[in-house]
């Protein structure tokens, strides 16, 4: 639930007033031009930033969370989210898991690159990916922990056709709440409600 | 997939394997290191030639311990540095809780500091004639100050790694802190290079030292949280 959230950096107000309640199953999509706020938002959400006014509140199993206990809950693919260029998708999907305290073999992990499409590429170093490899091992790593709230800002960003409906299996397959931020308009078919900023 | 119960103590351990694993790939910060420690080692010892005569031993453990602060100040705080402007402390927050990334980058600190230790005294005793009477006690107040070093620097590490002007604050909050590490530090060290000494002389350095240490790791872990997430 975001409850009459406002940002604003000093002497320059970003977004105020929003108010969203998404239900388990349900998609929200944030949208507006350049500048207007998605992504802060989707780092508010995230509680990563705080917002000036207002709250972020989630209820998982009749529980009312904050925004640092329901991290472990968080799937993320955003620009913000960088993984390590030294390591492989197989070190990175691994050394994730583990401080989450989940435990994958590497046939599991092998499986999970091979539905975005890496499982070629897994022993490769994530620094000589290209940016639509780099987008897809972050819906892989997103996925990693069945995440109740996927949170996608820019969902297609660098992405070929094929990525592209990769990411609409995703999306449609997901069960959990979806958090959306995007400016493309083809994107909003996926929202249960819309939010429109910088408006 | 398989849900484990894994404690702090291996999602730790999972932070410092992989620290290690980078380091090793990258060579952001041992590099820097012992550059810095090797340079000031030689620097000293031309410097000292000069002089012609031997040194006392309160300059001696001086000087090996303005190597190691110095050396250290240039090193130890590139593991939450490196997070921060390569990104990735974004993801690291999200899938892991504060406790194991500060424990695993104390132990990946700590292992650095080894290294640098490792080659910085044995070169250090060469060059500058270190004549160590009493090994325990030497090496006692080496692996003290060297730990109260880490647990102070790395929790300094992650306040500063978010700043812009990251090196001169680091400096600037170190110093005072290891302060008290330092004087005992210099002090044990030069009883160890005294003739004839017994490992009790240096019992209030060494309690001193070790009580730091104990302080400064737990405030690291009680006070990380809200460094790390806020």
């Amino acid at each position: 639930m975001l409850d009459g959230l406002a940002k604003s950096y000093p002497g320059r107000p970003v977004f105020s007033g929003i108010s969203a309640v998404v239900e388990e199953c349900k998609r929200l999509v944030i949208t507006g031009p350049n500048g207007s706020g998605k992504s802060t938002l989707v780092r508010i959400i995230c509680g990563f930033v705080r917002p000036t006014k207002g709250k972020v509140a989630f209820e998982i199993e009749d529980r009312e969370l904050s925004p640092l206990e329901i991290r472990p809950y968080i799937g993320l693919v955003s620009p913000d989210l960088v993984l390590y260029d030294e390591l492989t998708a197989f070190e990175n999907l691994m050394f994730f898991a583990g401080v989450a305290g989940l435990h994958f073999s590497l046939d599991e992990l092998s499986e999970r690159l091979e539905r975005v499409g890496l499982h070629k590429r897994g022993r490769d170093l994530v620094g000589s990916y290209s940016s639509g490899m780099i987008q897809r091992l972050k819906y892989c790593l997103a996925l990693l922990r069945d995440p109740k709230l996927l949170l996608l800002d820019e969902p297609t960003a660098n992405l070929d056709d094929e990525g592209k409906s990769l990411i609409d299996d995703i999306i449609e397959s997901h069960n959990g709440v979806l958090v959306i931020a995007t400016n493309e308009q083809t994107e909003l078919r996926y929202g249960d409600e819309i939010i429109r900023l910088g408006q | 997939m398989e849900t484990k119960s894994s404690g702090s103590v291996s999602k730790s351990f999972a932070v410092f394997l992989k620290d290690i694993k980078s380091e090793l790939r990258t060579r952001y910060a041992i590099n820097a290191i012992l550059l810095f420690a090797i340079v000031t080692v030689f620097a000293v010892s031309f410097a000292m030639a000069r002089t012609g005569g031997k040194m006392e031993t309160v300059l001696q453990a001086s000087l090996l311990w303005i190597v190691i602060y110095f050396s250290s100040l240039s090193g130890l705080a590139q593991s939450f540095i490196k997070e921060e402007e390569s990104r990735t402390a974004v993801a690291l927050r999200l899938y892991s809780p504060a406790g194991p990334v500060f424990g695993g980058k104390l132990l990946f600190n700590l292992v650095l500091l080894a290294v640098m230790n490792l080659i910085t005294i044995p070169l250090f005793s060469f060059f500058l004639s270190l004549e160590i009477a009493n090994y325990p006690l030497f090496l006692s107040v080496i692996l003290l100050g060297s730990l109260g070093m880490v647990g102070t620097t790395t929790l300094v590490a992650a306040i500063i790694s978010k700043a812009s002007v990251k090196g001169a604050l680091f400096a600037v909050l170190s110093f005072p802190l290891l302060l008290p590490v330092l004087m005992m530090a210099i002090s044990g060290t030069r009883k160890a290079l005294t003739p004839d000494i017994t490992f009790s002389a240096a019992r209030m350095e060494l309690q001193v030292l070790a009580s730091y240490l104990i302080v400064m790791t737990v405030l690291g872990f009680l006070l990380f949280d809200s460094v790390w997430n806020d």
